[in-house]
């Protein structure tokens, strides 16, 4: 039999570091069910790391700090900052809610923390496995104390089979070196609910089934009503589907449900109508699986119903072009094992 | 073992497999590429290879590979399956993939046709190639370049825990009316996670193994239809249209084998209007 190496990890970006990303998971605490982690103990301020120009943030609630990605692609020309990141501040420390998409851009999201609080880094929160949303995670991972890294269940598998994709891509679309240091694997890992203690406030995360990916990860601030749906949510940027479009509605109507003040998606600007900030993206997945269905029961192939659905659907929409055909594309292959 | 994946392996042996990812590929010059010219050189030695060559073979993918795990390519011959003069084999090569050489298909004259359609997962930009061997020995490739789609658009599945949950699932099935001695078209679907390899096991934190189908097996009334000899160049839960030729009432069955020697199979009765 033949042992074959890795589809998605070129071997060269697993050399002597592939080792200590081994390490790393050797000693990560799974945690499953509801569960509280302590606040920590007060800890020495960080050193101020690098000389990195503050990404700029808007404050959308007390101590909530927002940075609004562009809607655009990964490119090099934006350095990989088309996804929104934050940190919360409490009175013992900090939590980021996504890195963002290079070690630079989380460099510069590290110096819009400094800029703002000498508290430390606590907790490094990602939403989902996406690289726009966690290859900023070196730039913290290189802090001391290091924060603990916290993510769904399954991020780390989805992050391990993706990893070399995503650095192979880096390098490609923005011009940045393949390192396997800029991949992080969670410490802490959420399978259905966890608080988060910053000292005065408290972050509620939440782990929902298989939606725009198999590990989205939602974050509460409940003093302030702030959720954070990570992609669960997208705003003027298409909804990109690399989970399961049934399970993702479905995930929708229980958001629905949730009180909330203000809701900050994964890309576009946040939105205090809740839940009718869900209906644009309602509309757009309703008719991406009508559609799909109806090609599926006229015996359409998968290519035939790309080519004939690329161009529909998609008016409201920035950033169709990019992924409307791969949205149909995914949406194909869930549904044609429908009875 | 049999032939084919003797073949395969000892293309990987070759250490293809590490290589590929590095190779860059200039779209207008298809044979420069370093892995395409050793695949050239294990699967078909000096051989001449006509290309283009539109009247036996052609080859569609999409320009850009929309969704890199699920990239829809599709395969028309040209010629006729006599017992005279036929395709015997098909190679599916891409060349900047982790495994250049993703699937060898073997037709018969019971195929009717030499067409087949599938799904792939394209690792980066790469020329896509399929080659065709004719009965008589001739070697004939269409080729087409397909673009790598940006940095989210990743290759493994969507929801590997569902994947494994479903293992096995097959579907098969005929599409429009079957008529003897005609080719009919027919889809099989397989619920497979048929992934490369190290995605990590949740328990032990050990990486596991490649775990893919490896062989597929089609036949009609008990006469050898199609086969296939595949890996994780194809997407998950893998999916392929073909032709056979019905000429009288018969069972068409699909077995599948997989890296851990796991079997499938599935079966549809065909009863062609007469």
């Amino acid at each position: 039999m033949v042992t074959f190496s890795a589809c998605a990890l070129p071997s060269r970006s697993f050399g002597p570091g592939f080792v200590a990303l081994a390490a790393v998971l050797a000693i990560t605490v799974p945690l499953s069910g509801t569960a509280a982690v302590d606040g920590p103990a007060p800890l020495p301020v960080e050193e101020i790391a690098t000389g990195a120009t503050p990404l700029p943030v808007e404050e959308i609630a007390p101590g909530v700090m927002l940075h609004v990605g562009r809607q655009e692609v990964w490119s090099a020309a934006n350095g990989g900052d088309v996804a929104n990141l934050a940190f919360v501040v409490g009175s013992e420390c900090v939590a980021v809610i996504d890195s963002g998409g290079s070690p630079a851009l989380g460099a510069r999201m590290l110096a819009a923390v400094r800029a703002r609080t000498p508290l430390p880094v606590c907790y490094v929160i990602h939403t989902h496995v996406h690289p726009d949303h966690v290859l900023g995670a070196a730039a913290f991972a290189a802090l001391e104390p290091r924060p603990r890294f916290v993510a769904h269940a399954r991020f780390a598998a989805s992050l391990a089979a993706r990893a070399g994709h995503y650095l192979a891509a880096a390098e490609r679309e923005l011009g940045h070196a393949q390192e396997a240091a800029d991949i992080v694997f969670p410490d802490i890992e959420v399978a259905d609910t966890l608080e988060l203690d910053l000292g005065g406030r408290a972050l509620t995360l939440r782990a929902w089934p298989t939606a725009h990916t198999d590990n989205d990860l939602t974050v509460h601030e409940r003093a302030t009503g702030v959720l954070f749906l990570g992609d669960l949510l997208f705003a003027g940027h298409l909804p990109v589907l690399d989970g399961r479009l049934l399970g993702w509605l479905a995930v929708m109507d229980e958001l629905a449900e949730l009180e909330i003040a203000l809701a900050v998606p994964g890309h576009g600007p946040p939105s205090r109508a809740w839940p009718a900030a869900l209906q644009l993206q309602r509309d757009y997945l309703d008719g991406l699986r009508d559609q799909v269905r109806a090609a599926l029961r006229a015996g359409r192939t998968l290519a035939e119903t790309v080519n004939a659905l690329g161009e529909t659907g998609t008016d409201t929409w920035l950033l169709a072009d990019e992924f409307h055909r791969r949205n149909l594309t995914a949406a194909y292959a869930e549904l044609e094992w429908e009875d | 073992m049999n032939a084919p994946s003797l073949l395969l392996a000892s293309i990987l042996a070759l250490g293809l497999v590490a290589e590929a990812s590095a190779q860059k590929s200039d779209p207008d010059r298809p044979e420069a590429n370093a892995t395409w010219q050793q695949v050239r050189t294990s699967l078909f030695q000096a051989q001449e290879i006509r290309t283009p060559a539109d009247a036996v073979i052609t080859l569609d993918a999409p320009e850009r590979a929309q969704d890199a795990a699920i990239v829809p390519v599709s395969i028309r011959t040209g010629l006729e399956q006599t017992p005279e003069r036929h395709i015997e084999k098909v190679y599916l090569v891409i060349d900047n993939n982790p495994s250049p050489v993703g699937a060898v298909f073997t037709f018969t004259p019971a195929s009717g046709r030499a067409d087949i359609e599938l799904r792939v997962r394209i690792e980066t930009y790469t020329h896509v190639r399929a080659i065709a061997r004719t009965s008589d020995g001739e070697l004939h490739m269409a080729t087409r370049f397909v673009k790598a789609s940006g940095g989210c658009s990743a290759p493994p599945g969507k929801d590997m825990s569902a994947a494994l949950a479903n293992l096995g699932k097959m579907r098969l099935r005929v599409e429009g009316d079957v008529a003897p001695g005609r080719p009919a078209l027919a889809q099989l679907m397989v619920s497979h996670p048929n992934h490369s390899g190290l995605a990590m096991d949740q328990l032990t934190r050990h990486y596991t193994p490649a775990y893919f189908v490896r062989r597929v097996e089609i036949s009609f009334a008990g006469e050898p239809v199609m086969s296939a000899d595949i890996d994780f160049t194809i997407s998950e839960n893998p999916n392929f249209r073909f032709w056979f030729v019905p000429r009288g009432d018969g069972e068409l069955k699909a077995e599948v084998v997989d890296t851990r020697d796991l079997r499938f199979a599935t079966a549809v009765a065909v009863n062609p209007l007469r």
